[in-house]
């Protein structure tokens, strides 16, 4: 091949490189506006007044804030907020705690029986949700556990999940270190607490923000263990509230009501979002 | 049995009951740390997820009223009440749907963008940002946004006149509605599929696709035989996962829909949850879940297997 007609295949090779990842951001800048415009039309439609409601314009003409007032006044919307805000907190500090020591145990020690557990923890998380539902909703029943904080809570309280992603990082850590604490006269409580968890601090902000939002955004058991509205979470709320709505001005109310159900966790995840993305890159692979 | 680490066990073992708790010698210490840290989750496991498995099968051959105080043995009655019962074979063939469109059109959307996001080098971050923020919101929020979005005078069919395809009524539209509903699944998990993707594109070495591209392999061919290959372990993730929760369609379809139009989106566990907790069989109820539990084992194994056994061959 002639020294200039390889340049010139280098030259459209170039092009048609350059051409190529132009045609990638255009289609990525059109799935962008698919993955967000939703987002944007449910603020846009939470801040228009009732009247401009059906009209296609993404700025009101006239922004107002009655939509949120009404719903703080008018509607259990702010209970429903502290109580998925309370039941998200309590499931995320038993999980982390629970499933870092059992975590660290499985990664870490050889014991008789371990096998046995690793794949009974596992095994769960094959198992579907619903076939847990009937059984879980008849004990709550006998035991006066529906429409409480702690009916809510249980099914959430340690995780085969997150169990398996703090194996996966406790591994990594180096034995030596631990041995060399034992050899020091450090008891195993202390080894594991102030030598394992400060070292896999960014696994725990991985597991707590996951448990987080799994918490906030469950749906299908609060929506059985609770009865009252007093007692619901926000994604029940939001489904009951939605549909007890009659005529259609209250698609202001509905979308309003889904702007804080959604907007608290997009603020969160923009903060934490390479923890969560870590996490679910290392769980998926692995 | 060994433990962890360099200190070498002693010869001679002490009685577990002999000395105080501080003199037990460190292997003592160590089971007594072991077993005391697992006592909790193990009994949190045993009785929250593996004894209500095998209650849910007992039920299952009972007829378990809510009211009726006992709940006599009937066998597989209720199996074959369901099994003849048109509306749980329809939430049957439903679900089917939702598993048979919903895993590949999900499979094929990530791969698409994590294929894009690898060819763009500015605002790769922005794009990956954007793309997971659905997967992290409420699904209830979000079913209620699209049924905003695609209501009779909605934003959605004000363009599709627009663009001359004539007003739509989605989901009240017992030949579209399933397919809408399994757009929108598709649409939140796009985040979550394209990550896992991008992580499997990342572990391809490039020398492979340089070798593939001095034997003049077009890129068609390197995708072909380069990336889907040596993505398999990751697809074979991703499928089963996808099927699972696809299988498991439930929140979408009670919100979007709520099972109809004329029941062309009701699927088996939102059948479930109505024979659980609308009309309180829990016998019929608890052997619909089981049928599923099967259903989700069997399809997960030979998918394992089939696909595996691919992988393997590769």
């Amino acid at each position: 091949m002639s020294r200039s007609a390889a340049w010139a295949e280098t030259r459209t090779m170039l092009r048609w490189k350059r051409s190529g990842s132009l045609i990638s951001y255009a289609l990525l800048t059109l799935g962008l506006g698919v993955m967000v415009f939703p987002f944007l039309w449910m603020i846009s439609t939470s801040f228009k007044m009732l009247d401009e409601i059906y009209s296609l314009s993404l700025i009101p003409s006239r922004v107002t804030w009655d939509n949120y007032a009404a719903i703080f006044q008018g509607t259990p919307f702010p209970r429903w907020m502290l109580n998925s805000l309370y039941v998200a907190v309590i499931a995320t500090v038993s999980v982390c705690v629970f499933d870092s020591i059992t975590g660290y145990i499985l990664a870490k020690f050889t014991f008789w029986g371990k096998q046995v557990i690793f794949v009974l923890i596992l095994s769960t998380l094959m198992v579907p949700t619903e076939m847990l539902i009937i059984p879980w909703y008849l004990v709550s029943s006998s035991f006066n556990g529906m429409d409480t904080y702690w009916g809510i809570l249980f099914p959430g309280l340690i995780s085969g999940f997150g169990i398996f992603l703090m194996k996966q990082f406790m591994e990594s850590l180096p034995s030596e270190l631990l041995d060399a604490a034992r050899i020091d006269g450090m008891g195993e409580w202390g080894i594991f607490l102030r030598i394992a968890v400060p070292l896999v601090r960014p696994a725990f902000a991985t597991l707590c923000i996951l448990t987080f939002l799994g918490s906030w955004n469950s749906f299908i058991w609060p929506l059985i263990i609770t009865q009252s509205e007093e007692m619901f979470t926000i994604p029940v709320g939001m489904a009951f509230f939605s549909s007890e709505a009659k005529d259609s001005s209250n698609w202001v109310q509905i979308m309003t009501g889904a702007t804080l159900s959604v907007l608290p966790l997009i603020v969160l995840f923009l903060c934490f979002q390479k923890q969560i993305i870590r996490g679910i890159a290392t769980t998926g692979l692995k | 049995m060994r433990t962890t680490g360099v200190i070498p066990s002693r010869p001679k073992r002490r009685l577990w009951f002999g000395p105080g708790i501080g003199r037990l010698n460190y292997r003592h210490k160590q089971r007594l740390f072991i077993y005391g840290g697992l006592l909790i989750p193990l009994i949190y496991f045993v009785v929250i997820r593996i004894l209500p498995i095998l209650y849910s099968f007992n039920v299952s051959f009972r007829e378990w009223g809510m009211l009726s105080p006992d709940k006599p043995f009937v066998g597989f009655d209720n199996y074959v009440t369901l099994l003849s019962d048109p509306l749980f074979l329809k939430s049957l063939v439903n679900t089917g749907i939702y598993v048979v469109v919903g895993v590949p059109a999900q499979l094929i959307a990530g791969l698409i963008v994590a294929l894009l996001l690898q060819q763009v080098v500015k605002l790769r971050g922005l794009f990956r940002t954007a793309y997971f923020i659905p997967y992290v919101t409420s699904v209830v929020a979000v079913s209620w946004i699209f049924r905003w979005l695609l209501m009779k005078n909605g934003i959605v069919n004000a363009l599709f006149i627009e663009l001359g395809l004539g007003p739509q009524s989605f989901l009240y539209s017992p030949s579209q509605a399933i397919f809408w509903i399994i757009a929108v699944m598709v649409w939140q998990n796009i985040g979550f599929q394209m990550l896992i993707f991008l992580a499997g594109l990342q572990n391809i070495p490039k020398l492979y696709y340089e070798a593939a591209a001095i034997d003049g392999a077009t890129g068609w061919q390197r995708f072909v035989h380069i990336t889907i290959p040596l993505l398999n372990p990751v697809m074979l993730l991703s499928v089963v996962m996808a099927s699972i929760g696809f299988l498991q369609s439930f929140t979408q379809v009670l919100n979007m829909t709520g099972g109809g139009p004329l029941d062309s989106t009701i699927s088996v566990v939102l059948h479930i949850y109505n024979l659980a907790f609308k009309s309180f069989d829990m016998g019929l109820a608890s052997a619909a879940t089981v049928i599923l539990f099967v259903i989700i084992f069997i399809l997960t194994l030979v998918q394992l297997k089939v696909l595996g056994s691919r992988f393997q061959q590769e």
